[in-house]
């Protein structure tokens, strides 16, 4: 597990990679929620996640709120298939922005 | 009606904890892979288990120090079977209910996960009465 963050045009990227679960959902939690306070619009890269489970999509549905009250756009980038399955069985597929690739996110009015 | 035959392919028992999640996951990758089901099939009956163990370790071990799973994986001619044990104090299973997907909110999602993957997901009687069992199954697709 190697997430980390850092800042690209003006947005805040966080990579997350392996697995989310239950175990690992509460970092994640605390890195989006510590991102967001920056006040930046976040870019969430899910490329690298191989497996993610409700307690993951929940951290994200928090991030994602918390981000809507601040102001601020919380965006999917390039998710893996498997991750795109799961928000997809949660019919949030429609709910969060998702970007193609980190360059059309980075493109995108925010 | 007679019940299908059933292979017994794995029985883990380990601590309802979330850091054994990671452990038990190849386990149940490689026993969906071994009935025959492709990996998207495989990457769902692995979610539903985890799903499965989540619910036990978060609900139903709420009120208790410390509590144990057994999870028994069992091939059926047509696909596969899961029971997921625990030994906690029985659950209302009418309580059990998947949440109104239109309502966004954190959490709430995996029993509504199990029932999206699997093809049936009941829960039986705990064996000597204690606990709660979940029995999911899913078939193979067969490919015409």
């Amino acid at each position: 597990m190697t997430d980390s963050i850092r800042e690209e045009q003006g947005r805040l990227v966080v990579e997350l990679d392996g697995e989310i679960d239950l175990d690992r959902a509460p970092q994640v939690r605390r890195l989006l929620l510590d991102g967001i306070k920056h006040g930046k619009d976040l870019l969430v890269d899910l490329s690298q996640v191989n497996y993610i489970d409700s307690s993951g999509i929940a951290s994200l549905v928090e991030a994602l709120q918390n981000a809507s009250k601040g102001g601020i756009s919380l965006g999917l980038v390039a998710v893996s298939p498997e991750a795109l399955r799961v928000f997809q069985l949660a019919r949030l597929d429609k709910v969060f922005a998702i970007h193609a690739d980190m360059e059309s996110a980075l493109a995108a009015a925010s | 009606m007679t019940a299908a035959p059933e292979e017994s392919l794995l029985e883990l028992r380990f601590p309802a904890s979330p850091d054994r999640m990671a452990m038990v996951r190849p386990s149940v990758r490689s026993a969906a892979r071994y009935c025959g089901f492709d990996e998207s099939a495989t990457h769902d009956i692995v979610l539903a288990v985890g799903e499965a163990c989540q619910n036990v370790i978060v609900h139903a071990y709420t009120t208790q120090q410390t509590g144990e799973i057994v999870l028994d994986i069992r091939r059926r001619a047509d696909g596969i079977v899961l029971r997921v044990t625990d030994f906690a104090a029985s659950i209302d299973i009418d309580a059990v209910k998947p949440r109104d997907l239109d309502d966004l909110r954190p959490g709430g999602l995996g029993t509504h996960f199990i029932r999206e993957l699997m093809d049936s997901a009941d829960f039986l009687p705990g064996p000597d009465g204690v606990g709660n069992v979940l029995q999911m199954t899913k078939k193979m697709e067969v490919t015409k």
